[in-house]
């Protein structure tokens, strides 16, 4: 079971270790990392593992998220499949 | 990995474009609480209602946090309460909306529809006494939506029908004038009435459908306008591929949180009704959509072929989408929801004529129109009977949800707030049809019925 975690805004040092490091406290594993600039803005997208997270989806969506704001980022928890079932057939 | 760009189009469609949800629908059939008496059938009516539905809201929430989609309405339709009401002939159907109403209030939901009566041929008896209830049974409840079903293109129309609905149209404005005449925005008048719609306030459940059901309604006009905008120069026949290709994703999210909120309430899923349902925010316009597409102003010449393009496009994109289409499937065209639709009435563009034309090409009809007070309920009745036309010939819905703005006239509006919005009052034909109303009788089914 994964989680797309997109985080945007501007670029700054340290995004991808404090996001990973909320990840890690949840047990949830980190499978692939991309990262763009579109315009002036920084995006990363992060798809992780959580089928091992040791709290809730919603516990965890919250936490990164709290993470996210913390570094003045915007930050979405979505489940994987609302992705592969609008792009994918 | 799921490609960037797909997953910020997605995230963008959300945070942006309004994309939402509209409705998780449960239909619920009351069919085996008939009892012997008002007062036991209400009594099993509450207890399996509050029953089925108990974790409705929880599990929508839920569904909601896990994908970061919005469902904005949790809703229940009913078997119509005629059916019901009629087991005993000395029951007040007013009970039975109290019930609903009570039920709606313990669940969490914030409307239930199917105080209902489908009387395409004729009237039973419960079927006379529910209608007769509606304007009270609305200005006493809060929750409970009410729909008539007058005619449809196999059994024609129940004329007597159509003049009794004018005048209950009107009467359900003015015991709620002190609340904006809320009682006929609750208020739907069908030709060909869908049993499976999840969107109110003419939401049932019909006879022929399983105990319980899931019905999602999706939404995202903000989406499909989003989408025209960024490729502006588009011939229509890439315009209406556009189009198909937006509905498509759109309906796959209606499809994913269907399935996974009928598997978590233990219910079948039934349909997803794929329609671009307006709101009042700013970006989320069926208007604006027309407008998009090259039109000065939702209202003038060619709107009526731009809404047949838009809703047949919505139509084939979202079919391929849903393992199960239903409900009314479409665009939806509500003047007081529509931020586009009120300032094109408000620059005198959009008139009830036009309005009337559009309705026979989008999926609903007439609806959420203000009319003047003081409207005749034969002329109310005639608005009804020329929507119903459409429908019978056309083999499509069509439907009426008008309101008489009591006390007021064109010039003034009428402000409902929420996702009601407010509209403008609108000048109705001010010349008689009083006779041809009053004439009565049954509309012989069409031509079109004939197709065995």
């Amino acid at each position: 079971m994964n989680a797309i975690i997109a985080v945007i805004g501007q670029d700054k040092q340290g995004i991808m270790a404090k996001i990973a490091a909320t990840c890690a406290e949840h047990n949830a594993n980190i499978a692939d990392i991309n990262q763009t600039i579109m315009q002036k803005y920084f995006a990363m997208i992060m798809l992780a593992d959580i089928s091992a997270i040791t709290c809730s989806f919603a516990d965890f969506s919250q936490a990164v998220q709290a993470t996210g704001k913390s570094l003045g980022m915007k930050v979405h928890v979505m489940h994987e499949d609302i992705f592969t079932s609008m792009h994918k057939i | 990995m799921t490609n960037t760009r797909d997953i910020l189009e997605t995230i963008g469609m959300i945070q942006e474009e309004n994309l939402d949800i509209r409705t998780v629908t449960m239909g619920i059939s009351l069919l085996d609480c008939a009892a012997s008496s008002a007062e036991k059938s209400c009594t099993k009516i509450y207890d399996k209602i509050t029953f089925l539905a108990q974790s409705l809201v929880q599990v929508c929430d839920a569904i909601s946090a896990k994908y970061g989609i919005p469902i904005v309405q949790k809703r229940i339709a009913v078997t119509p309460i005629s059916l019901l009401a009629g087991t005993d002939t000395t029951a007040n159907p007013i009970d039975f909306a109290k019930t609903l109403d009570r039920a709606a209030e313990t669940v969490g939901v914030n409307f239930v529809g199917g105080y209902s009566a489908l009387v395409q041929k004729g009237f039973t008896n419960g079927d006379r006494r529910l209608i007769l209830s509606i304007p009270q049974a609305l200005a006493e409840t809060a929750r409970v939506c009410a729909s008539v079903n007058i005619g449809s293109t196999q059994a024609g129309v129940n004329f007597d029908a159509v003049a009794v609905m004018g005048q209950i149209v009107q009467q359900a404005a003015q015991l709620t004038q002190a609340e904006n005449c809320i009682g006929a925005a609750k208020l739907v008048v069908f030709c060909n009435a869908p049993e499976d719609n999840p969107f109110m306030a003419g939401a049932f459940h019909g006879v022929g459908e399983p105990d319980c059901v899931i019905n999602v309604g999706v939404s995202g006009p903000g989406v499909v306008r989003a989408a025209i905008k960024r490729s502006n120069d588009l011939n229509i026949t890439e315009l209406a591929e556009l189009i198909k290709r937006t509905a498509f994703k759109i309906t796959r999210m209606g499809q994913l949180v269907g399935a996974e909120a009928a598997r978590n309430l233990g219910v079948p899923f039934g349909i997803v009704d794929l329609s671009l349902a307006p709101t009042n925010a700013q970006n989320d316009s069926v208007a604006h959509i027309l407008e998009e597409m090259g039109l000065e102003i939702c209202g003038c010449h060619g709107t009526t072929m731009a809404l047949a393009i838009l809703n047949d496009a919505v139509k084939k994109g979202g079919l391929m989408a849903a393992s199960n289409v239903g409900g009314l499937s479409g665009a939806f065209i509500p003047v007081s929801e529509d931020a586009g639709m009120i300032a094109a009435v408000e620059q005198g563009a959009l008139s009830l004529a036009k309005l009337e034309a559009m309705t026979a090409v989008c999926s609903v009809g007439l609806d959420m129109v203000v009319i003047p007070g003081d409207t005749p309920a034969e002329t109310i009745a005639a608005i009804i009977a020329d929507e119903a036309a459409i429908g019978m010939i056309n083999n499509k819905t069509t439907a009426c949800r008008i309101i008489p703005a009591i006390g007021k006239t064109v010039g003034e509006e009428l402000i409902f707030g929420g996702l009601l919005g407010k509209a403008p009052v609108m000048a109705v034909n001010q010349h008689s049809p009083l006779k041809f109303i009053t004439r009565g009788g049954q509309i012989p089914a069409p031509l079109q019925s004939l197709r065995n």
